[in-house]
């Protein structure tokens, strides 16, 4: 599904702020895996998503999604593959325009926009019976501006609308980081229905240990700019908390492990 | 007495308001090109400077040459929007940050204009036949005053042009591309991630503005019988305020794309009809003199921009007193 073979990223190259944020990453996903990403502030887990959807283009290395290289795709031409949604809860819906144009825009992810009327009377049913399934109350909200809405609000509707044409992979950075805890729970909640009932192959980024473990088959653990360690299956069921810090310590040789970030 | 003498002897002469009326329609094609950028981008474009005046130039020159006045527009609207394709290729390609795009194509449009011009900074244009030619003739064969026709001639075009721009606008921006344009101006990385090629809306949306201003310049060139490379001078301004006092005046919710285009033209023509006072009668008297015009069109947007503010502050601190009635038998004594 996803290959990475040799990915490296290194930032103000020349420079004395030059930062090696990807060293060298191999890493293949599976059809219908579900991949939580865990590792401390800078290990390059943002990069990582970035190097992936084309934020940013790697240095070194070759990208291919599904059947298709795309190392030297552009990010909007990669979008017809990518579901993403971002740590701030404004980066994802547009703010001036309303929910039902939000959506509408993201129905066309993967398709040509042509001189034909922007949204049809048949999708604006449908997107509101979408918007139902949130239980957030929206679904009378659907010709409301985006930006009037709340953080948690703004991020279901964001993970509706990656998901609204079922990408080869969602990119989840932190999505649930910027909001209190019952929406952050209840957003994941969502998260998990709308990955496993559609089985959405996904990366998602966590700081929170139990969120990596409990959700998923496969957890990664990342460090400057290094996958430092893989588990997934049964053998991360039944991992603890206590044995991811353990795990990171040993990895990391002891540097991090106070790392109270990675606590979550 | 009657009440347009009165008008006329004490305000504005109705000839000069018309004239107000009809120039402002016609300037308001420029602020809708303005509104285009600035609101639905977010992209503040100061090419426009210098392709109003581009535009006039085009078309005065091809007239002179014997060319038909309509097809002269068309042609000055296509240089306008080669204008916004500069500027989109400075900002997208080159990376050169928006407001220095907008100033690289408009200063190197004065020197392009003058040497589509010939070499001169200025053309007249009223012994030959422009837009308004065969609509004066059919005026004035209706027994329209002579000294009325320009003015109403020229309200007609405004009206038909701004009216076809606004419904041509308003599809466009409602279709699938033009939502796109408009998702680019309000969340480019949300765009992106939803599959738009964002630098190209940009470059799109430069092109349509600046093949607004073009036709705005012909037709404003045509109309006032003369181009002149200095015509787009301040226009970045003018089209600001307009796009200001439309929304003070007529903008109090979320109105649909088209009302808030007619906006911007009824913000155009209040601008003009200021602006006129400020050398009618009315003016004259308060000692105003023509070159005061630049420092009044800089209080009339100073005060559109305040008037929101002020509305909003009062509103809040009435709301502050009806509620403060609820607690006057509540809690501690202010002197304790
Ligand atoms: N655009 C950029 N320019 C320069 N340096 C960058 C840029 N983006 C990231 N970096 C650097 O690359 C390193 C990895 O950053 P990244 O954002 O990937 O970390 P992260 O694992 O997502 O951390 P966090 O948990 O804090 O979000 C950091 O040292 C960061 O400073
Ligand atoms: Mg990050």
């Amino acid at each position: 599904m996803l290959n990475l073979y040799g990915i490296e990223k290194t930032f103000n190259v020349g420079t004395v702020n030059e930062k090696k944020a990807l060293n060298g990453i191999d890493f293949t996903i599976n059809d219908g895996d579900f991949v939580t990403v865990i590792g401390g502030n800078g290990a390059g887990k943002s990069t990582l998503l970035n190097i992936i959807s084309g934020v940013y283009m790697s240095d070194a290395g070759k990208i291919v999604i599904g059947d298709e290289d795309v190392t030297n795709k552009k990010e909007h031409q990669r979008a017809k593959l990518l579901g993403r949604v971002f740590q701030d809860p404004m980066m994802g819906t547009a703010a001036d325009m309303s929910i039902e144009d939000n959506m509408a825009m993201a129905y066309r992810r993967i398709k040509r926009r042509g001189l034909v009327w922007g949204i049809t009377a048949k999708e604006k049913v449908k997107y509101k019976e979408l918007v139902a399934t949130l239980g957030l109350g929206l679904e009378g909200r659907m010709t409301s501006k985006v930006g009037l809405l709340s953080g948690g609000q703004r991020q279901a509707i964001t993970l509706l609308m990656a998901t609204l044409e079922k990408p080869k992979l969602l990119l989840l950075d932190e999505h649930t980081a910027a909001l209190d805890p019952k929406t952050a729970a209840k957003v994941l909640d969502i998260t998990n229905d709308i990955v496993s009932e559609n089985k959405i192959t996904t990366l998602m980024i966590t700081h929170n240990m139990r969120d990596a473990i409990r959700l998923g088959n496969r957890l990664i653990m990342m460090h400057e700019g290094k996958i430092i360690y893989e588990v997934s299956g049964e053998e991360k069921q039944k991992l603890q908390v206590s044995d991811l810090m353990e795990l990171f310590a040993k990895a990391s040789n002891g540097e991090f492990a106070n790392d109270r970030l990675l606590l979550g | 007495m009657n009440i347009l003498t009165w008008f006329e002897s004490n305000i504005i002469t109705v000839l000069s308001l018309e004239g107000a009326i009809a120039q402002g329609i016609i300037w308001g094609i420029m602020a809708i090109g303005v509104y285009i950028t600035y609101r639905l981008l977010d992209f503040s474009d100061l090419s426009v400077d210098g392709t109003l005046g581009f535009g006039a130039a085009v078309s005065a020159i091809l007239i002179t040459q014997g060319m038909d006045p309509y097809l002269s527009l068309l042609i000055a609207t296509i240089a306008g929007g080669l204008a916004g394709l500069a500027t989109g290729i400075f900002n997208t390609v080159f990376k050169i940050p928006p407001i220095l795009s907008g100033i690289l194509t408009m200063i190197g449009l004065y020197s392009i204009s003058i040497r589509v011009m010939k070499g001169s900074s200025n053309i007249a244009l009223f012994q030959y036949k422009r837009i308004t030619t065969p609509l004066n003739d059919w005026l004035v064969s209706l027994g329209v005053a002579e000294n009325a026709v320009t003015n109403l001639s020229t309200l007609i075009i405004g009206v038909v042009f701004a009216g076809a721009l606004i419904g041509i606008l308003y599809f466009f921006f409602g279709t699938e591309f033009g939502t796109a344009i408009r998702a680019t101006g309000s969340n480019a990385n949300m765009s992106r991630a939803l599959g738009v090629n964002t630098d190209l809306m940009k470059v799109v949306a430069l092109v349509i503005s600046n093949a607004l201003f073009g036709l705005s310049g012909a037709l404003i060139g045509q109309t006032q019988g003369a181009a002149d490379v200095q015509l787009g001078q301040g226009a970045i301004v003018i089209g600001l305020a307009s796009i200001i006092i439309g929304e003070v005046i007529m903008c109090r919710k979320d109105h649909s794309f088209w009302y808030k285009l007619c906006a911007v033209i009824v913000g155009s023509i209040i601008y003009r009809i200021i602006y006129a006072l400020t050398i009618a009668p009315l003016g004259q008297s308060l000692n105003l003199r023509a070159y005061d015009t630049k420092l009044i069109t800089a209080l009339i947007i100073a005060i559109a921009l305040a008037i929101p503010v002020i509305r909003k502050s009062l509103a809040e601190r009435r709301l502050r007193k009806a509620n403060d009635k609820k607690f006057t038998n509540v809690g501690g004594n202010e002197n304790a």
